[in-house]
C-alpha cells in the first residue's frame, strides 16, 4: 500500500439469527422454501395484524452483543423506519434507532498469533428482514416473495477503524467465527444470512479528518468485500491524485466486471421518519438476565486461538485451523483427554482427518468417529504394533463405520509383525522368489533392498515392521 | 413557522400521494391554519420532560420461539385476493421496479 | 313494545326465560332495518339474511339443549367496519379497501362469536376512523336518528346510530380521540373507551396504535358492562394488551356511590362549550351531589394542549400505519400504471379520501427531518404532562366528570370545509386517549331535542367503579327510555 494515503473502512453487517420462528410471528424462519409459503397476516403486514417479539431473538442478539464486548443497554426500544418498497409489506421496517440493544464493543483482530487492531463496534441493533423482489425485465414485471419478511436480523456497525481491504476480510472471518461459536447465526453469505455493506474513504497519511466516504453494496462473499474495497482504493486514489474530489455516493459492486458503479439517485433524499414503534413495549434488561447470558457464553474463538498456541504449543497456523470452528476445537481438546500429545493430535486432525472430511464433504460433528476413536488410534500407534500406513486405513474404517480402532485392528489382524523369527521366514521366502533382485544387491546395487522389503510388505499385507525387516534383509544378504 | 406549497409537495411525495394543483393550494392553506393551532404547544416549557413513547408500563413482552407451519389456505386466499397478475405462480407482483430508480422527494 | 326496542340485557333475559328465540330477535331487527336503515345509513355491509338466520337457529338449538356460550348468546349486534371479519368485507369506509375481505378474525370478532352474539353487519364510519361526523365515509354519510339532517358524530357514527335507531342491540366502535364517546353523545347512547391495553387491538385496522381502543356502544350502562365483560381480557397476539385477571363488571352495578369523590376540571367548561351542553352537564352534577357524591372543581392545566398534541401523535402514527395501502398485496390497485412509482401515487391518491390524505400529510410532516423535534417529539413530551394532570387529580379523586362534546349533533356539511372546527369536536375526548385512561359517555339530557352526553373518566383499569357510578347516575337522569323520533313514530322528519 502506498503510504501517501491512509485507507479508512467501516462495515455494516446484517446477520440473520438462527431461530425457529420469525422475529414477530410464528412463521418458520427457514431458507429455500416455495415462494410465499412461510407467511401469515403478521409478516405480510395485513391490516389489523400486530407484532409479538420472539424471546430467542433477544437471547441470541444479547449473546452476540456480549461476544462482541458490547455494553447491552438496560433500556432499548423498537422504532419504525418508514419507506416504500414492494418487499416491505407494511411500508415500514421495525428496527431500533436511538436506543439500540447494545453499543460500544470491540473485536480484536488477530493475525499470526497476535492482535493487529482493536476494531470498535459502534452499535448492534435488532430489526426485521424484508422480502425478496425478483425482476423480470422481459415480462416487465417484478415478483414478490415474502418468505424472508420478518426473519430476525441484527445489524452490527463498526467504527471506521479498518485500515485495508485485507483487514476488512479478516474482520469478517473473525466475526463469522464468533457468531458461529455462539450459535447466533449460520453466517451463510450465499443464502444471505450474513450480508455486508462497506464505507470507505481515503485521507492523506498522518491526517485525522475523515475523507469523503463511499458506500459499497452488493458484495456477496468475503472475497467480494475485499475485491470491491481494493477496487475502490485504486479508484479513489486516482481521483485524489488527479486533484479531484470523491463523490459521496452509494456504489454497487459488479462481481462479473470486477468494478464498482454508481447506483443511480439513491440516498440523497431519504427521510426515514423514524419514530417509536407503538405496537411493541420497550425492552428493559436487568443485571440478573445479563449475567446469566454471560455465564452461558462459550469460550470465544480469539481466546481459544491464543490459548491453543500457548497451552498446546500449536503454531499460529495450526491454532487458526483448529479453532476455525467450535466443534473442531472441541474435538481437538476432547481427543487430548484420551491421548495427551497435542502436536500429534493436531497433525492427525488437520492432516488425515481433514482429508477424509473433505472427500466425504462432511463436518466434524456429523461423522461417527469421535475423539475417543482418534485417541485410541494414536495410542496403538505409539505402542509400535501398527504401521502408520495401516493406521490411516484404520482411521478411514473408523470414520465410515464408527468402529473403535482396536476392534478393527483385531478383526482384520492388522497388528504389526515385529518378531524376528516370524519375519525371517518371510525374508527367506522373498529371497527364494526374487533371485534377480538378490543378485542385483550382491552386485553392489544397495537400493535393491527396497524392492525386497516392498515384496515382504506385500506378502504381509503391510503388517511387517519395515525397519526390522530391512535390517533382516541387510543382515541376511550381507552388507 | 409557515408551510409553503413546496413543503406540501415534498411531504406529499414522501407519503406517495399525487396532488392536483387545487389540492396543493387547499392543503397548504389548511396546514397553516392547523399548524398555527398546534403551535400553542410552544407555550409549554418542555425542556426537562421525558417524551412518552408508551402509555402503559409494559416491558419485555415476549413470545416463545415456536414455529407453526403457515396456514396454506390462508395464503391461497390472500394471493387470490391480491391485485397482481402472477398469483398462480405463488407470487405477488408489481409493475417493473427499475433498479436504483428512486422518486424525488 | 317491539322486540328491537329492548336493551341487550332485556333481550338476553327474554331469551333466558324462553319468551323469545334468537330467530325472533333477528327477525325483529331485520324488520326494523328494512324500515329505517335507508334513512340512517348506519351499515356499510349487511350480512345475508339467510346466513344470519342460520346462525340464530343454531344458537337457539344449542340453547334448547341447555348450552349457551354467554348471557348474550343469540343477541344481534354490529361491528364497526375497521374490525376484521373473516371472509366478510372490512373496508374502513375507504375505497382503498373497498373489496377487501380479511382472511382472519379480529380478537373482538372472535370473542363475540364465542359468546354466541349474532353479527348483523358492518357499521359505517369516517374513513379509517378519521373524522367526527361519519361524513368522511367514502360510501355515504350516516344520519343521526334524532335528526337526519344532522351528523351522528364520528368516527364510530354508524355504530352509534344503529344502536340509537334500534337496528341492533349493541355495537362495537373504536376510539382514538373520542370516536366512541362523541358519537355516543350525539346519538344519545352509552359509549365506553376502555383503558389502553384492556381490549386487544388484534384485528382492529390501526389508525393511531398508541391511542386506539375498542369499546362498546349500548343502549344503557348495564349493556355496556355486559359487552365489556366479553371483549376485555389479555390477548397474547397484542403486545400492548395488559395481562390482568378477568373482572365481572356487572357485579359493580347497583352498588351505592355515596362518598365517591368526583373532580370537575374547569378547563372542560371553558373553550367553545355550548350553553345547553353546560346546563345539561351541570344538572347531572347537581344530581351527583344529591346522591351523596362529593364534587369539587379542579384544574387540569394542560387540557388545552391535548388537541394539538393529539393531532401530532395521531397523524404521525397514522402516516405510518396507512403506508401499507400501496396496491401491492391487497385492496385497491389503480388501473393503468407503468411502473412502481405510478402504482403508488395513483393507488394512494385515488384510494384515499381528502381527510385521510390531509392527516397522512400532517403526520408525515411532523415526523420529517427538520421538524421531528419541534412537532413530534414535543407532542410526546406534552403527552407526559397531560398524563401527569390525570395522575395528580386521581390522587385525590375517584372520577372526573366533564361534557363529552362541546355541542350536540351539528348539521351535515356544516364543518366539512373547516378541518380545524371539525377537529375541535374532539376537544374533551382526546385527553383520555393520550393518558390511556378509561372514559365513558352517557346521555344526560336533551338540548333542543338533541341528546347531550356527559363524560366520566376513571383511573386506569377502574372501569368497574366507573360503570357503578354511571349506573346509579343513569337512573336519576331520566334519559333512559327516551328514543329518537325515528323510532317513536317510524316517520322521519327528513328523508333527504
Amino acid at each position: 500500500m502506498s503510504p501517501e494515503y491512509e485507507v479508512v473502512i467501516g462495515l455494516e453487517v446484517h446477520v440473520e439469527l438462527l431461530t425457529e420462528s420469525k422475529i414477530f410471528c410464528s412463521c418458520p424462519n427457514r431458507f429455500g422454501e416455495a415462494p410465499n409459503t412461510n407467511v401469515c397476516p403478521v409478516c405480510l403486514g395485513l391490516p389489523g395484524s400486530l407484532p409479538v417479539f420472539n424471546e430467542s431473538v433477544l437471547e441470541l442478539a444479547v449473546r452476540a452483543s456480549l461476544a462482541l464486548n458490547c455494553t447491552v443497554s438496560s433500556y432499548s426500544k423498537f422504532d419504525r423506519k418508514n419507506y416504500f418498497y414492494p418487499d416491505l409489506p407494511k411500508a415500514y421496517q421495525v428496527s431500533q434507532y436511538d436506543f439500540p440493544l447494545a453499543k460500544e464493543g470491540f473485536l480484536d483482530l488477530l493475525k499470526d498469533g497476535r492482535s493487529i487492531r482493536k476494531v470498535r463496534i459502534e452499535r448492534l441493533h435488532l430489526e426485521e428482514d424484508a422480502g425478496k423482489l425478483i425482476h423480470d425485465q422481459k415480462e416487465s414485471i417484478s415478483y414478490v416473495d415474502y418468505n424472508r419478511c420478518g426473519v430476525p436480523l441484527v445489524e452490527i456497525v463498526t467504527a471506521p477503524d479498518l485500515r485495508s481491504p485485507g483487514e476488512a476480510h479478516l474482520f469478517l472471518d473473525w466475526l463469522k467465527k464468533i457468531l458461529l461459536y455462539t450459535g447466533v447465526s449460520d453466517c451463510k453469505m450465499e443464502e444471505g444470512s450474513l450480508r455486508c455493506d462497506a464505507n470507505i474513504s481515503l485521507r492523506p497519511s498522518g491526517t485525522e479528518t475523515l475523507g469523503r466516504k463511499v458506500e459499497i453494496k452488493n458484495m456477496n462473499s468475503f472475497r467480494a468485500v475485499q475485491k470491491g474495497l481494493e477496487y475502490e482504493v485504486i479508484r479513489q486514489k486516482q481521483i485524489l491524485r488527479a486533484g479531484g474530489r470523491v463523490a459521496m455516493e452509494t456504489r454497487r459492486w459488479d462481481e462479473e466486471k470486477g468494478v464498482t458503479a454508481e447506483m443511480r439517485g439513491k440516498e440523497e433524499a431519504h427521510d426515514y421518519r423514524y419514530f417509536p414503534e407503538p405496537d411493541l413495549p420497550p425492552l428493559m434488561l436487568d443485571e440478573n438476565f445479563l449475567s446469566r447470558m454471560k455465564g452461558e457464553l462459550p469460550e470465544l474463538p480469539e481466546k481459544r486461538y491464543l490459548r491453543f498456541m500457548e497451552s498446546y504449543g500449536l503454531s499460529p497456523y495450526q491454532a487458526e485451523i483448529i479453532t476455525s470452528s467450535k466443534n473442531l476445537a472441541d474435538f481437538f481438546e476432547d481427543t487430548l483427554l484420551h491421548y495427551p500429545h497435542s502436536q500429534k493430535v493436531s497433525n492427525w486432525l488437520t492432516g488425515e482427518l481433514f482429508g477424509l472430511l473433505k472427500t466425504s464433504v462432511k463436518e466434524i460433528d456429523d461423522i461417527p468417529l469421535t475423539p475417543l476413536h482418534l485417541g485410541e488410534l494414536l495410542k496403538i500407534l505409539d505402542e509400535g504394533t501398527l504401521s502408520s500406513t495401516l493406521a490411516k486405513e484404520v482411521l478411514e474404517e473408523s470414520f465410515l463405520s464408527g468402529k473403535l480402532p482396536r476392534e478393527i485392528v483385531q478383526e482384520k489382524g492388522l497388528l504389526q509383525i515385529s518378531g524376528e523369527k516370524e519375519l525371517l521366514l518371510i525374508v527367506e521366502d522373498v529371497i527364494n522368489n526374487y533371485p534377480a533382485a538378490v543378485k542385483d544387491y550382491s552386485d553392489g546395487n544397495k537400493k535393491a533392498v527396497g524392492f525386497l522389503v516392498g515384496q515382504a510388505m506385500k506378502q504381509t499385507r503391510g503388517q511387517a515392521n519395515p525397519q526390522v525387516i530391512t535390517e533382516l534383509f541387510k543382515k541376511r544378504l550381507g552388507k | 413557522m409557515n408551510v409553503s406549497k413546496k413543503e406540501v409537495e415534498h411531504v406529499a411525495a414522501l407519503a406517495r400521494l399525487a396532488l392536483s394543483e387545487e389540492e396543493k393550494i387547499l392543503y397548504t392553506d389548511q396546514f397553516n391554519v392547523i399548524l398555527e393551532y398546534i403551535h400553542r404547544l410552544n407555550e409549554l416549557n418542555l425542556e426537562n420532560i421525558d417524551p412518552m413513547t408508551h402509555v402503559q408500563q409494559l416491558r419485555n413482552v415476549l413470545r416463545k420461539d415456536i414455529a407453526k407451519g403457515s396456514e396454506k389456505e390462508l395464503v391461497v386466499r390472500i394471493l387470490e385476493e391480491s391485485p397482481g397478475k402472477e398469483k398462480e405462480k405463488g407470487f405477488f407482483s408489481v409493475p417493473p421496479v427499475i433498479e436504483g430508480f428512486e422518486m424525488e422527494e | 313494545m317491539n322486540l328491537y326496542e329492548k336493551t341487550a340485557y332485556d333481550a338476553a333475559m327474554a331469551l333466558e326465560k324462553k319468551e323469545v328465540t334468537s330467530v325472533e330477535l333477528v327477525e325483529s331487527v331485520l324488520g326494523r332495518i328494512s324500515e329505517v336503515e335507508k334513512n340512517v345509513k348506519g351499515f356499510i355491509h349487511l350480512i345475508e339474511r339467510e346466513t344470519i338466520l342460520e346462525e340464530a337457529r343454531e344458537i337457539d338449538r344449542l340453547r334448547a339443549k341447555g348450552q349457551r356460550s354467554s348471557i348474550l348468546a343469540g343477541v344481534p349486534m354490529a361491528l364497526k367496519d375497521n374490525m376484521c371479519t373473516m371472509g366478510i368485507p372490512t373496508t374502513c369506509a375507504s375505497r382503498i379497501l373497498e373489496d377487501y375481505r380479511p382472511p382472519y378474525n379480529a380478537h373482538v370478532t372472535e370473542k363475540l362469536q364465542q359468546a354466541g352474539t349474532v353479527l348483523i353487519g358492518k357499521a359505517n364510519m369516517d374513513e379509517f376512523a378519521m373524522g367526527s361526523s361519519t361524513e368522511n365515509s367514502a360510501f355515504y354519510p350516516t344520519h343521526n336518528p334524532w335528526d337526519t339532517n344532522r351528523v351522528p358524530g364520528g368516527s364510530s357514527g354508524g355504530s352509534a346510530a344503529l344502536v340509537a335507531a334500534d337496528e341492533v342491540f349493541f355495537s362495537l366502535g373504536s376510539d382514538t380521540g373520542g370516536s366512541v364517546r362523541q358519537p355516543a353523545s350525539l346519538c344519545g347512547v352509552v359509549g365506553l373507551k376502555p383503558t389502553y391495553g384492556l381490549v386487544s387491538r388484534y384485528g382492529l385496522i390501526a389508525f393511531a396504535s398508541s391511542l386506539d381502543q375498542i369499546g362498546p356502544l349500548t343502549k344503557d350502562v348495564r349493556d355496556c358492562a355486559m359487552v365489556l365483560e366479553i371483549i376485555a381480557g389479555n390477548d397474547s397476539r397484542d403486545s400492548t394488551s395488559v395481562p390482568r385477571e378477568k373482572e365481572s363488571y356487572s357485579s359493580y352495578l347497583g352498588r351505592d356511590i355515596k362518598g365517591f369523590k368526583v373532580a370537575m376540571p374547569k378547563e372542560y367548561f371553558q373553550e367553545g362549550i355550548e350553553e345547553a351542553v353546560r346546563e345539561s352537564v351541570m344538572n347531572a352534577v347537581v344530581l351527583c351531589i344529591k346522591l351523596g357524591v362529593e364534587v369539587e372543581e379542579v384544574s387540569m392545566p394542560h387540557t388545552s394542549y391535548a388537541l394539538p398534541c393529539y393531532y401530532l401523535v395521531g397523524t404521525a402514527e397514522a402516516s405510518s400505519n396507512l403506508a401499507r395501502y400501496d396496491g401491492v398485496q391487497y385492496g385497491f390497485r389503480a388501473p393503468d400504471q407503468d411502473n412502481l412509482i405510478e402504482l403508488y401515487l395513483k393507488t394512494r391518491s385515488q384510494g384515499f379520501g381528502s381527510e385521510v390524505k390531509r392527516r397522512i400529510m400532517l403526520g408525515t410532516y411532523a415526523l420529517s427531518s427538520g421538524y421531528y423535534d419541534a412537532y413530534y417529539l414535543n407532542s410526546l413530551k406534552a403527552r407526559t404532562l397531560i398524563r401527569q394532570d390525570f395522575e395528580n387529580v386521581f390522587q385525590n379523586y375517584d372520577l372526573i366528570i366533564t361534557p363529552t362534546s362541546p355541542s350536540p349533533a351539528f348539521v351535515r356539511g356544516e364543518r366539512l370545509d373547516d378541518p380545524l372546527t371539525m377537529y375541535l369536536s374532539d376537544i374533551y375526548t382526546t385527553t383520555a386517549n393520550l393518558a390511556g385512561v378509561p372514559a365513558i359517555s352517557i346521555p344526560c339530557g336533551l338540548a333542543d331535542g338533541l341528546p347531550v352526553g356527559l363524560q366520566i373518566i376513571g383511573r386506569p383499569f377502574d372501569e368497574g367503579r366507573m360503570l357503578q357510578f354511571c349506573f346509579a347516575l343513569e337512573k336519576m337522569l331520566g334519559f333512559k327510555g327516551l328514543k329518537p323520533k325515528i323510532s317513536a313514530d317510524g316517520v322521519l322528519k327528513d328523508v333527504s
